[in-house]
């Protein structure tokens, strides 16, 4: 017998109070954001992203260009074996893809994602930016660190660093996608 | 999607409406862009694989493709060893020799698809196969009209023309009314199908029937496969009773035709510069749709074979299915 173990890692007020920190991190390392934009990768990134610039918005006194982005014909899994996520995706086709209402070009974006874990993700991210134009630098910020990178991928603003074995699995819930703000911790335990 | 994309039939309504999203999401927007292409097949090999001319649909697979950034290979048979009077099944295990991923046919006899995809390991695409079927004109038609208008049930449209000829007209039926559209067939008798009352569809003999509908889809005129007899007495009385012009237009309704039109023939010059039609937005869908259905074809049965490594072979056992159909039709 195996049962699924599920522990709430991030409660929601300590979440909020996190992405407001990486919303003062990213402005104290970028002095001049008029040049910045944030991008985040669909679905829960994107969100992230928006939250991240009413935060910046708020503290610096200055609009943010946001954007979506949505990577699924850039991932390295695609056609190779179609992994099951592919394919839950397509069955409930997403209505929402891309959207960069500004030109990528010579601007300073802000990648943002929910989670961070093999860095393949954030690879086809890079690849699908740099389709429409040439940026002049691009920063990553995560909510979740967990490990296990397969590329030489290394976030510049992280919320929380949480170690995890492979076959664990971390959920981050929005209240904007899943009407919850909180990190869980998913793992199967053998009786 | 299952392996092979040979009829309208293969797809049920949830898989069409879940192509067009794709289309959609994905692909409509990658024209606008100054890259205009993604790597998602990237390293996978197509065959186009044309027996009859074609300027829309080859040239829009091509470009599918290499959007895709496929290597695409077109095969056309006034230029090929078919010349030498090489049989299809030949042409086929050879070109499969290649290992292709993706083939795309459009052959004169119905049925030719499904009977390639018994000698090939691809995903086999029918891009018309003589009075068959037109699966991806048909999608592309269907993706062009919730454009415009949104939801399609309970749509008014009306078939006019070279119906008998039409394999645009076929698919189409079947597509439109598997997406809750109730079909009206405009045409003179000769150009009418025997059996027309099984299509699912009405049937009306003058462009008087156009005032109910609201979409009017023009077929062009076959000529070419009309014979020497002749199907119809006079071109001229087809033109003076069949030739729509925009005064037969009212309101919001709407002309699509496939292509290639005949000016002065089923459509008026005026109306085929007017902007009453979306035959352009028609061409535009055609390449967002063929994109979208070549990269499911491939991630769906991708993902197929990654859920069981039997469903591979299930696909495979359809097509045979659908060639004994053929056969017991043909």
């Amino acid at each position: 017998m195996s049962g699924v173990f599920v522990k709430t890692v991030v409660p929601a007020d300590q979440l909020a109070r996190t992405i407001v920190r990486i919303a003062h991190e990213i402005l104290e390392k970028n002095q001049d954001i008029s040049n910045l934009a944030m991008v985040g990768i669909l679905t829960r990134g994107a969100h992230l992203a928006r939250r991240l610039a009413d935060h910046m918005e708020e503290f610096a006194g200055q609009e943010l260009p946001v954007g979506e982005l949505d990577i699924s014909l850039y991932r390295d899994d695609v056609a190779a074996r179609g992994s099951l996520t592919v394919r839950s995706k397509l069955t409930q086709p997403e209505v929402r893809g891309t959207n960069l209402p500004f030109s990528v070009d010579e601007k300073t974006i802000v990648l943002v994602d929910d989670v961070l874990f093999t860095g393949r993700t954030i690879r086809a991210a890079i690849d699908a930016l740099f389709d429409y134009g040439r940026p002049s630098q691009i920063q990553l910020a995560v909510l979740v660190d967990r490990g296990h990178r397969e590329l030489p991928i290394r976030p510049d603003f992280v919320g929380k660093n949480l170690p995890t074995s492979q076959d664990q699995r971390i959920n981050v819930r929005l209240r904007e996608v899943d009407g919850v703000d909180e990190v869980v911790l998913e793992a199967v335990e053998d009786e | 999607m299952n392996k092979h994309l040979l009829s309208i039939n293969d797809l049920s309504r949830e898989e069409m409406e879940s192509i067009l999203a794709t289309a959609r999401k994905d692909f409509l927007e990658l024209p606008k862009r100054d890259i205009k292409k993604v790597p998602t097949l990237r390293g996978r090999t197509v065959i186009d694989l044309f027996y009859e001319k074609s300027t829309r649909t080859s040239t829009s697979f091509e470009l599918a493709g290499k959007r895709l950034s496929a290597d695409v290979i077109n095969v056309k048979a006034d230029s090929s060893a078919v010349g030498k009077g090489e049989s299809l099944k030949d042409t086929v295990l050879t070109l499969n020799a290649y290992g292709p991923d993706i083939i795309v046919i459009r052959h004169p006899h119905v049925g030719a698809p499904a009977f390639v995809a018994r000698y090939t390991d691809a995903h086999v695409i029918n891009a018309g196969d003589g009075k068959g079927g037109h699966p991806t004109q048909c999608l592309l038609d269907i993706f062009s009209l919730k454009q415009e208008y949104g939801e399609l049930d309970g749509l008014k449209v009306a078939i006019v023309g070279d119906i008998l000829h039409s394999r645009v007209a076929r698919s189409n039926i079947a597509g439109f009314r598997k997406m809750g559209m109730k079909v009206t067939l405009i045409a003179p008798p000769p150009l009418l199908p025997r059996g027309v009352e099984s299509l699912g569809a009405e049937v009306a003999y003058s462009l008087d029937a156009l005032a109910g509908v609201d979409v009017i889809y023009l077929l062009r005129m076959q000529k070419e496969r009309h014979g020497d007899t002749g199907m119809i007495p006079s071109l001229r009385e087809y033109i003076a009773r069949y030739c729509v012009g925009l005064r037969h237009i009212s309101g919001d309704q709407r002309v699509l035709h496939p292509g290639p039109i005949n000016r002065g023939v089923e459509i008026e010059a005026e109306l085929a510069d007017s902007g009453e039609n979306l035959i352009l937005q028609q061409v535009e869908a055609g390449l967002a749709v063929r994109m979208a259905i070549m990269y499911r074809i491939i991630v769906d049965s991708a993902a197929a074979s990654a859920e069981s490594p039997k469903a591979g072979a299930a696909g495979e056992d359809r097509a045979g299915a659908d060639i004994k159909n053929i056969r017991a039709v043909g």
